[in-house]
């Protein structure tokens, strides 16, 4: 036990989102190096139950890296200081006895706080709703192979469609922009012959239903894809406007 | 709204806008640099004057300044919109927000830069563009040998209204050739004579260097052309022509002049 730390925490706290919220000081006490980061708050609601306070609330889900559920913003960066992670697979070994840690939620016009850590990111939603997808009649299974798709494309396609829609992306950008996130699922279609019938369309109604949720323009610095915890790459965004381009300017159909 | 004008008012079509006069501004700075190397020849200013000349008053060169003008306002309102629309989409900042971990510095920081290349622009189109079309400069009078162009001799002419420009004649029977210009050298070398604007100078072409490592992939970016093939050359020479080469010659100019 006795590498167990003691940690000071600054939480966000909002009651809802028409209400202005603060920072608040907890100390975790004990804290057990092995204990993921999620769960050292699990501990600390816990401790703030048994008073009668009212438990901090964050998104959480599989604790698994896979879902998306999770956010915060840990000492200035999503996902916590730790590359290609979620928050509920950062440890606590990856702090030191003694440390503040600043925990706030995502903060952005399009993912408004429904109450302390937790927000509404259901303008990703939205988003996939207007055009993230494809319209097909199901039929029988085709063989396998019968579609050829070069492997390099099939690799790229596949990365893009790693994107769990965690928006890391949107809480990293200095302008709250989510292009990378947007980029990824027009990608991921946009490569694969199936997503060809709809590719000039569905890129032209995501970005428009982007801009209407309130996301700030990209200005290329980076930080999304330092901050994705799928490490998916720029280059989307540079495929994303490449199409949006070539739609607006160079095709009069559709 | 036409489709051409949302398209523009989307955030692509700003970001757009942003990368097509920022890489015509580079473009731009490419030639402006060649040619003012010409402040470097040991001639009393004779071949600058001259193309100082060509330079204003050469039909479709006017036409591409004045393209040139408005890509700069343009870059600049377009930049401010974009701006004030980013700002909007994060109306609660960050108690603590670690940019420095996740991106390089001057990707954070274009606004700040553009600020002062902007305050810089007005400045030195203050100090030589208006003067050269405005102000009653002196005229240099240029004699060149026939036998011998390096041999030059040059005196100061007053200002006069009817004076052309620039005109030059041959005088054959007195074996020289006559150059009277309109003398911009002359002010490029009294203005580099104070210490603290040859600073101006040198502080703005760090900031330029700094606003172009991050602009001109930046704009590709945007555009779209990132390949494996072309990032490598895009960045060269984002980097080591736009970002280090061309800041470091023009700001050479006024250190040659404060030095000379």
């Amino acid at each position: 036990m006795s590498n167990n730390m003691n940690l000071t925490l600054k939480v966000w706290r909002q009651k809802n989102a028409k209400t202005k919220g603060e920072l608040v000081s907890y100390q975790a006490d004990h804290v057990s190096p092995d204990m993921s980061f999620l769960e050292m708050l699990d501990v600390v609601n816990e401790g703030l139950i048994k008073k009668g306070d009212d438990p901090i609330h964050f998104d959480h889900d599989c604790r698994e890296g896979i879902c998306g559920s999770c956010s915060l913003h840990i000492n200035g960066r999503p996902h916590g200081p730790k590359q290609g992670i979620t928050t509920c697979q950062l440890h606590m070994r990856s702090f030191n006895d003694k440390d503040t840690i600043v925990i706030e939620p995502w903060r952005a016009e399009g993912f408004p706080v429904i109450k302390d850590l937790s927000t509404d990111r259901s303008a990703f939603d939205r988003i996939q709703v207007a055009g993230g997808f494809i319209s097909v009649n199901t039929g029988g299974a085709p063989d396998a192979n019968a579609m050829p798709i070069p492997k390099v494309v099939a690799d790229e396609a596949f990365n893009s469609a790693t994107c769990i829609g965690c928006g890391a992306c949107v809480a990293a950008c200095k302008n709250a922009s989510a292009m990378l996130f947007v980029s990824a699922k027009v990608s991921q279609l946009a490569l694969l012959p199936q997503g060809q019938p709809e590719r000039y369309r569905r890129v032209q109604a995501m970005v428009s239903q982007m801009d209407a949720e309130g996301f700030g323009s990209c200005t290329n610095t980076g930080a999304c894809e330092a901050e994705c915890p799928k490490e998916i790459s720029i280059t989307n965004i540079a495929r994303m406007n490449r199409d949006y381009f070539t739609a607006k300017l160079l095709k009069s159909e559709e | 709204m036409s489709n051409f004008a949302k398209t523009f008012s989307s955030s692509l079509g700003k970001k757009l806008v942003m990368a097509l006069t920022g890489i015509f501004l580079c473009t731009f700075l490419v030639v402006h640099l060649v040619g003012n190397l010409q402040l470097f020849k040991d001639d009393a200013g004779q071949a600058f004057n001259a193309y100082a000349y060509f330079m204003t008053h050469f039909g479709p060169i006017k036409i591409v300044s004045y393209l040139l003008y408005a890509s700069i306002i343009i870059h600049a309102v377009y930049a401010l919109l974009l701006t004030a629309g980013n700002k909007k989409a994060r109306p609660v900042a960050y108690a603590v927000q670690k940019g420095g971990q996740n991106s390089p510095w001057t990707s954070r920081n274009m606004g700040i830069l553009g600020t002062i290349l902007l305050i810089f622009i007005v400045v030195h189109m203050g100090d030589f563009w208006w003067k050269y079309h405005n102000a009653e400069l002196p005229y240099a009078k240029y004699e060149i040998s026939l036998d011998n162009p390096n041999d030059i001799q040059v005196s100061e002419l007053p200002y006069d209204a009817n004076r052309l420009i620039h005109s030059e004649i041959v005088d054959v029977q007195a074996g020289k050739q006559i150059v009277v210009s309109k003398d911009l050298y002359k002010i490029v070398n009294n203005a580099f004579q104070t210490w603290w604007y040859v600073l101006l100078y040198v502080v703005a072409m760090a900031a330029l260097s700094f606003h172009l490592i991050h602009g001109f992939k930046s704009a590709f970016q945007t555009i779209g052309w990132n390949n494996s093939n072309l990032v490598p050359i895009i960045r060269f020479l984002g980097v080591w022509v736009f970002g280090v080469l061309i800041p470091l010659a023009f700001a050479a100019m006024p250190l040659y002049f404060f030095f000379k």
